[in-house]
This record gives C-alpha cells, sequence and structure tokens, in this order.
C-alpha cells in the first residue's frame, strides 16, 4: 500500500495509465492533439506565469479559494461534524469552472480559438461557455437532444453567453451520445479546435489535466480543515459522475493514509433495479470513450444507458483513477439511491438554508451513512460540488411543490 | 461449416492483384443490418458483383469514428438484436461465399468478448483480420499476442495528422494491410475524395512495404480509379450502406449495390495514374 501511495503522486505514467486504467483509445487522427495537449498542459504546469494567471483568474473571476464552512446544524442531525467545501458559491455555481478556466488557457496557451464542449444538464456546457465568452473563443456545445428539451432553461443560458448548442439526435440522444458527437467534430476540426472535456474522464492526458484543475478543491480544503479543527479530517465524502470533483477532492489526501476517502455513485431506482448509474459498484471494466475503465456494459460490450435523477451523474463511465483508486483500496465507492439523495437535499435545505446541487445531495447522503459508521467525534469533510438553482424544477416536481405543468 | 484460418491473411489477395495491375476492391457492411440474414444477403450481392475483400462491421452503441449512414446502420443492427455471435456468423458466410473477411470494430466489444477467446473464435469463423479504427499499437499488447497466435491480419489506421514516427511505428504493427484515412473526418460518402490521401499514401510508401488502403468518402467507380491510382486498396463504406439504407425494399437494395459495386470493381481495374500525378 505504501509503495503505491508514493507511485500516486506520479500517476499517470507518460502514456496516460493508472495501473491497467486510463491510456488512449481513440482513433489514431486524434493522436497528435492529444500530444499537443499534453506538451501544453505540461509546459504550463511546469510555467509559473501560467500559474500565476490561473490563480488570478479563479480568485478575481471565479471567487476562488472556495470557503470552508462548519456546518454545525446540519451536523447535530448527522452525529459527526460535516465541513462543507462549497464549490457551489464558485462563479456559475460549481466545481465545474476550475476545470474551464484551466483548459481555457490551455487552448490559449496552443493558439486555438474554438472550443467544444459535451454536455448533459447544462452545467458543463454553460461553464464552457462563459470561459469561451471570457476568453473570446468561438464555442459549440453538443447536447442530447433529450437533454435539450428536459434543461431548456440552460440551453438559454448558453446562447446567452454567445455558445452555439447542437442537439444530438442519434443513439440514446443523451450525455454519453453527446460525448461521442463531439469526439467526431473534434476529429474533423482538431487542427483549430480544443475539446474541453467536462470531466476527468476521456483519453490521455484528460483525466490527468481535469484533476489537476479540480486538485485545488482539496489542496485548499486540506488546509482549512487543518486551521479550524487543527488535525486531518477522518474522511473526504464527494459525489462521483466523471468524477471530477471527487479526484479534485481527494488527490490531495491520497498520502494521508488515516484519510478515508469515499465516492458516491447515483444509484438510481437502487443498483438491483438496474436502473442507476453505478459504474464501479456495480459495473465491470472496459473502454469507453477513450479510456479503460469501470463501466455499464452489456456482455457484448455495448454501453448501458445509465439513470440518475442528477444529470450531472447520470453517465455510464467513471474517470479511470477513479478505476484506480478503487482497485487498491485506497478509496471507497458506493451507490445513494435518487431518495437518499433527495431526503439529504431536502435536509441541507431545512437546516442550513443552502439549496445544494443533486449531483452534491449525493455526497452528502453517503456522509450521513458514513456519520453513523463513525460517530460524533468525527470529522467529515463533504465537497458541495454545486448549487441546486438548476435543480428546482426537478425538485420541485420531486416534493410535488410544482406541477408538470408548472415546471 | 467454418473453414480454418489460412494463416496467409490478405497477402495472396494483394499479391494477384499487383500482378494483374489492379487495385483491391474492399467493400464494407454491419453485420446484422438490417438482421444477421439480410446482411448475409448483401455481402452475398457485394461478393458476386466484385467486392475482393468484405470488411464486416461490429456494430457498436458508441461509434465514434462513423459518420450518420453508419451509426444509422449500426443503430438498426442493435435494434434488431445482433450480437456477438450474429457478427461471427456474418464472418463465417462472407469465407462461405469465397472472399477474405476482415472485421472493423471498436476495441470495446473485443475487450468484453476476450481478446485470445475472440481471436481464436474469429480465426474458426474464417476470418482474416482486424480493422481497430480506435486501437492504436501502443495499447494493444494483448491483441499483438493474440493476432501472432492465431496467424490473423492486424490493420491499425493512419491518418494526414499523423507524424513520420507514429506512421512507422503503426506501419511496423501492421499485418497485411495498413489503413490511410483520407480526410481528417469519420466516415461517410464525399463529393471529393480529399487532396490529402495521395500525400498521406506517399508518407506510408516512405515507411513500408506493406499494402496501403485508402478509405473515408469513396463513392463511385470514378473515384475508386482515383484512389486505385496511388493506393493498393480501396475501401468503400458509407455509399454500400447507403444503397442498403435508402431503398424501399430489399430487392431494390441488393441491385442498387450490385450496380455500385460494378462500378467500383470497373475502377479499381483502370488506377487513374497520370490524373494523380497531376493532381
Ligand atoms: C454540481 C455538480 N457536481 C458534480 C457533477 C458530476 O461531475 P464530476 O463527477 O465530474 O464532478 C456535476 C456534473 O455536471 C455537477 O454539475
Amino acid at each position: 500500500m505504501t509503495e503505491l501511495l508514493s507511485v500516486a503522486g506520479l500517476l499517470p505514467d507518460p502514456t496516460g495509465h493508472f495501473g491497467r486504467f486510463g491510456g488512449r483509445f481513440v482513433p489514431e487522427a486524434l493522436i497528435a492533439a492529444l500530444d499537443e495537449l499534453d506538451s501544453a498542459y505540461r509546459h504550463a504546469m511546469a510555467d509559473e506565469a501560467f500559474q500565476a494567471e490561473l490563480a488570478r483568474l479563479l480568485r478575481d473571476y471565479a471567487g476562488i479559494p472556495s470557503l470552508l464552512y462548519d456546518a454545525t446544524r446540519l451536523s447535530e442531525q448527522l452525529g459527526a461534524r460535516i465541513l462543507l467545501k462549497r464549490e457551489d458559491l464558485n462563479h456559475t455555481g460549481a466545481h465545474k469552472v476550475r476545470n474551464v478556466l484551466g483548459q481555457a488557457l490551455i487552448t490559449q496557451r496552443m493558439g486555438k480559438r474554438r472550443v467544444i464542449a459535451e454536455t448533459g444538464a447544462g452545467q458543463h456546457g454553460v461553464a464552457a461557455a462563459t470561459a469561451a465568452a471570457l476568453f473570446g473563443f468561438e464555442c459549440v456545445v453538443y447536447m442530447g437532444e433529450e437533454d435539450t428539451r428536459r434543461q431548456a432553461l440552460n440551453v438559454a443560458r448558453m446562447q446567452m453567453l454567445g455558445g452555439t448548442v447542437v442537439p444530438v439526435g442519434t443513439g440514446s440522444r443523451t450525455l454519453k451520445d453527446a460525448m461521442n458527437e463531439a469526439l467526431r467534430d473534434w476529429v474533423t476540426n482538431v487542427e483549430t479546435t480544443h475539446y474541453m472535456i467536462g470531466t476527468a474522464a476521456g483519453p490521455h492526458p484528460f483525466p490527468a489535466m481535469v484533476r489537476d484543475f479540480a486538485r485545488g478543491i482539496g489542496v485548499e480544503a486540506r488546509a482549512q480543515v487543518l486551521e479550524l479543527v487543527g488535525r486531518l479530517p477522518d474522511a473526504v465524502c464527494a459525489c462521483v459522475g466523471g468524477g471530477s470533483n471527487a479526484i479534485g477532492a481527494f488527490h490531495a489526501f491520497i498520502p494521508d493514509e488515516q484519510v478515508r476517502l469515499v465516492g458516491f455513485e447515483a444509484g438510481g431506482d437502487g443498483v438491483a433495479t438496474g436502473r442507476h448509474a453505478a459504474s464501479i459498484s456495480a459495473g465491470g471494466v472496459g473502454v469507453l470513450h477513450g479510456t479503460r475503465s469501470y463501466l455499464l456494459q452489456d456482455e457484448d460490450g455495448q454501453t448501458v444507458e445509465s439513470h440518475s435523477i442528477s444529470a450531472g451523474l447520470d453517465y455510464p463511465g467513471v474517470g479511470p483513477e477513479h478505476a484506480w483508486l478503487h482497485d487498491t483500496g485506497r478509496a471507497r465507492y458506493e451507490p445513494v439511491t435518487d431518495a437518499e439523495a433527495m431526503a439529504a437535499f431536502q435536509l441541507l435545505c431545512r437546516t442550513e438554508g443552502i439549496i445544494p446541487a443533486i449531483e452534491s445531495a449525493h455526497a452528502l447522503a453517503g456522509a450521513a451513512r458514513l456519520a453513523k459508521q463513525l460517530g460524533p467525534d468525527a470529522v467529515i469533510l463533504v465537497t458541495l460540488s454545486g448549487r441546486g438553482d438548476k435543480d428546482v424544477e426537478t425538485a420541485g416536481r420531486y416534493f410535488g411543490l410544482l406541477t408538470e405543468a408548472e415546471a | 461449416m467454418s473453414l480454418p484460418a489460412t494463416g496467409l491473411g490478405l497477402g495472396p489477395t494483394f499479391a494477384k492483384a499487383r500482378t494483374q495491375g489492379r487495385g483491391v476492391l474492399i467493400g464494407c457492411m454491419p453485420a446484422g443490418f438490417p438482421t444477421v440474414e439480410g446482411g448475409i444477403a448483401s455481402i452475398r450481392a457485394m461478393v458476386e458483383a466484385g467486392v475482393d475483400v468484405v470488411e464486416v462491421e461490429f456494430p457498436y452503441s458508441d461509434p465514434v469514428m462513423d459518420g450518420p449512414v453508419i451509426q444509422r446502420a449500426s443503430e438498426i443492427a442493435l435494434a434488431a438484436g445482433v450480437r456477438s455471435a450474429g457478427v461471427l456468423r456474418t464472418i463465417e458466410a462472407v469465407a462461405e461465399a469465397g472472399a477474405p473477411a476482415v472485421l472493423m470494430t471498436y476495441w470495446a466489444p473485443i475487450e468484453r468478448y476476450g481478446v485470445a477467446r475472440f481471436a481464436r473464435d474469429f480465426a474458426a469463423a474464417g476470418g482474416v483480420g482486424l480493422i481497430t479504427p480506435d486501437l492504436i499499437p501502443e495499447e494493444a499488447d494483448d491483441w499483438l499476442a493474440a493476432s501472432d497466435e492465431t496467424g490473423l491480419d492486424r490493420v491499425f489506421l493512419v491518418a494526414p495528422s499523423s507524424t513520420e514516427q507514429r506512421i512507422a511505428l503503426t506501419a511496423d504493427a501492421c499485418r497485411g494491410f495498413i489503413y490511410a484515412t483520407s480526410v481528417m473526418g469519420v466516415t461517410g460518402a464525399r463529393d471529393k475524395v480529399s487532396g490529402a490521401a495521395p500525400e498521406l499514401v506517399a508518407r506510408v510508401r516512405r515507411a513500408t512495404q506493406l499494402p496501403i488502403g485508402v478509405g473515408l468518402g469513396v463513392r463511385d467507380g470514378a473515384q475508386a480509379a482515383a484512389v486505385a491510382g496511388y493506393a493498393d486498396a480501396v475501401i468503400v463504406g458509407s455509399a454500400l450502406v447507403r444503397c442498403v439504407l435508402d431503398a424501399p425494399d430489399p430487392a431494390a437494395g441488393e441491385a442498387s449495390l450490385r450496380a455500385l459495386v460494378s462500378d467500383l470493381a470497373a475502377g479499381v481495374r483502370a488506377p487513374a495514374r497520370a490524373q494523380v500525378r497531376a493532381g
């Protein structure tokens, strides 16, 4: 274990592997662009001017470092001390802004002026369109046809920001098909275009690069917890869709062996029903969207559709570093059902006056479970990855506050 | 009845075409489209009309290298329930029809099946090799071993964006032929075959003695003749699939498939060398 941990800081290896996971399963036509991106990203990470520029943008534009909040009323209810990393207070309302600002700066360094993105509910699409507006890039967002109907408000948001939203009518017409279409665009326009992947998945170097841009979550929180509590937390909790906020929260804690890292996947209607998005808890190892990791697939290797009340977690794959953390035992992954997540959603609203994103409510529900196991002296750090403004319709309908027609 | 793999792969096919001074015509069709038996009927018609090699595509839920036509056909095949067994059955049928069968497959279905096991079952079905559009040699250790063990051909792709170093590395890993994607983009018939293709083929020639196949965009005999002028094989996919997709009924689809294949087969027999130099 110790040996594995010392290696963690160095992963992925130079070819983009985390043990047997990761790599590049993409058309050869994209390899040159991935190499160019890898080189630009590595030079940028080693360049103090880049780091300073990114830190300035994050601070002045996005309000980062985000606060650490001692949620005392929630803690009373859950029976352990809960500290919330307030990514919901960032500009655009989620941790995703860290990634898009980082990638926008890299895009600029590569001399490209067109960015494309995939989006499910529209969170990453809005973040990408925001960064594109700020940098003066052309922006095209691919979104499943199904999702453009369900998330009309976010479509309007992206358009207000100057983005073009392209509805994708193939396959299941959801996030995974939007990602396929974005990859097709990229193969065709790779000379002028950067593909801003929205999570820590996809072909190398995306899992490493997106992690590094999200990594501030854990670096900041680790220092904030030490200052507030005088010791490290007992556990770090995050929700896991593709895995960017979770890897961002976990990474700085990987060498702290006494800190449990627990990721919560979308359990949908319950893993036993088959209607879920729990790739690690209930999937198998395979290849999807350029990387080898856990995913939901049938016995012929065809991708199976995922289900979750949370659009941001409704993806049949997961980033390769989580697969590796799972296999090594350094992190644990558990499913949280829609019902558990929505109960936690309501609890946070009522105890703290904070409306969380439904994605983040999965992490809260997981923290409630952990609190029972760890007891009242435990300190649990939870990444509140986003705010719930985007989810008012979904939650309003779930709780019977809005009728179908009103929502 | 399944035929054993000869272990010779596509070598004899290319050798023969070379002595005849013509290009090899490779025609692509997804397995199970619109049904397993319907797909086999299309493939038989293609072989009878003059396709030298059949490229069967393994329908996959997330085909990122494919344009709308093959996406649509793959969706139809999957919705009709094609499985790995149907793909292997199609390979057997190609072998029975007397043409070498290669399988174009995304990597997910093969990993799931088990690489070594798939190689054995595929060879037993009479297939001669795999074309792997989302597998690069660096990720292919299992497949390199399994194809060596079974004597299967392995065809990796190069693109206009590939560096000289990557072209050399990819060519080294290939057996049978090397696939040059003529455009930066996905499958789909185009009015003009990209001007990047002859240049890419020339770069590949400097790196290898292997036959070179060119695909992405060829849709008629004139284009096939032009491509045969500088490449060893002309690979046609979407234009053939469209014959079936657009047809009002299976008989009409088969008739237009035969007509297009005849045109393409005439094209590869009249390689347009001068045109290439001029272009
Ligand atoms: C608020 C929020 N949290 C979490 C996620 C899930 O993504 P990831 O697992 O990459 O953090 C999303 C995705 O849209 C999101 O909007």
